[in-house]
């Protein structure tokens, strides 16, 4: 999904590169709350992460591709803050040095991918953790459902800054019937994988999953207790 | 305890990059080159020949990640990526680590 330069027309990026810097500088913030010195690692890590599945395009009907955006999976994972700064990283590389992403266009793949994806997925995944079982085995689900969710909404959200400052006059309803059918098909790719990982990693470490503290964090505390007392 | 719990973490995280690692080093060669989502619907509609020349591509020896002046496609698209999931890593541990430092400080 990564905007190249030219799609949309200055006001547009300029406007959606506020849009990014105000939320990356909230992230600044939220992420101090969210990082410790235990959890400073993982993030890095899932970064790294992110930009190698990037790479990873799989097929999507119709001579198309796709690739994981990794932001529901990053939010669950290491927090929605922190996500967001990674998913923050992993374009600013790209778009400088891998010409994936435009140069005047990474406010808007930082919209796009950072605020859009990682906050949707997020939202997403925590809506369903409350209506799903308290247990770790709704994790991946609730994980699937906020991946799934993720993609056609960042999809939709470029339609509609292409209706606003789009560079070629095509119908507004032209790209978001486009744009969401396709991702929609992503979306699916991007739930599996995001499934996958997180099961992956509560299956060896499940302490470290963001998403999953209220279902894992009593444990070692109760054992405390039982030795104090 | 701690140490033990300390030397898990440890192990996971290094599973953890070396699966980064090979998912962007080997992997990524057999990634489908077909046009992903957005580039296809720009074809379709009809605004894809408005995507410029990326800048990049004149100065950075990783563009299109293929590493510059590398013949064989899988090394050079190997090389580019273990290079990226690197540089990705060490910014993004530098910057967690520095907003992790703080807190810790303030607290």
């Amino acid at each position: 999904m990564h905007v190249p330069d030219g799609f949309l027309n200055l006001p547009t990026s300029a406007a959606t590169a506020v849009v990014a810097a105000v939320g990356v500088g909230l992230a600044v913030r939220g992420a101090r709350r969210e990082l410790n010195e235990r959890t400073a690692p993982l993030a890095g890590l899932v970064a790294a992460f992110i930009f190698a599945t990037q790479m990873l395009n799989f097929p999507v009907a119709a001579g198309t591709s796709g690739h994981l955006l990794g932001g529901a999976l990053a939010a669950i994972l290491v927090g929605p803050w922190t996500a967001t700064l990674c998913l923050t990283v992993v374009l600013i590389v790209q778009g400088f040095l891998f010409a994936d992403g435009g140069i005047t266009a990474l406010g808007t793949n930082i919209t796009l991918m950072a605020l859009v994806g990682v906050w949707v997925g997020w939202g997403a995944f925590r809506l369903a953790t409350k209506v799903l079982p308290k247990r770790l085995a709704s994790i991946p689900v609730a994980g699937a459902i906020g991946g799934l969710l993720s993609v056609p909404t960042a999809a939709l959200t470029f339609a509609a800054l292409f209706a606003i400052g789009g560079t070629v006059p095509v119908p507004a309803e032209t790209v978001a019937i486009a744009m969401g059918s396709v991702h929609l098909v992503i979306g699916i790719g991007e739930a599996l994988i995001t499934a996958a990982a997180i099961s992956a990693v509560l299956a060896v470490r499940p302490d470290l999953v963001y998403g999953a503290r209220g279902l894992t964090v009593t444990k070692p505390l109760q054992i405390k207790e039982g030795v104090l007392a | 305890m701690r140490q033990t719990s300390r030397w898990r973490r440890g192990f996971a995280w290094g599973v953890g990059l070396v699966v980064a690692l090979f998912l962007a080093g080997v992997v990524s060669f057999y990634a489908s080159s077909s046009p992903d989502g957005l580039e296809w619907v720009a074809g379709q509609t009809g605004f894809e020949e408005a995507a410029g020349e990326h800048a990049a591509l004149g100065y950075s020896p990783l563009a299109d990640y293929q590493f510059a002046g590398l013949e064989d496609a899988r090394l050079s698209g190997g090389l580019a990526g273990v290079i990226g999931t690197l540089l990705v890593l060490a910014i993004g541990m530098g910057l967690m680590w520095v907003l992790a430092r703080r807190t810790s400080k303030q607290v």
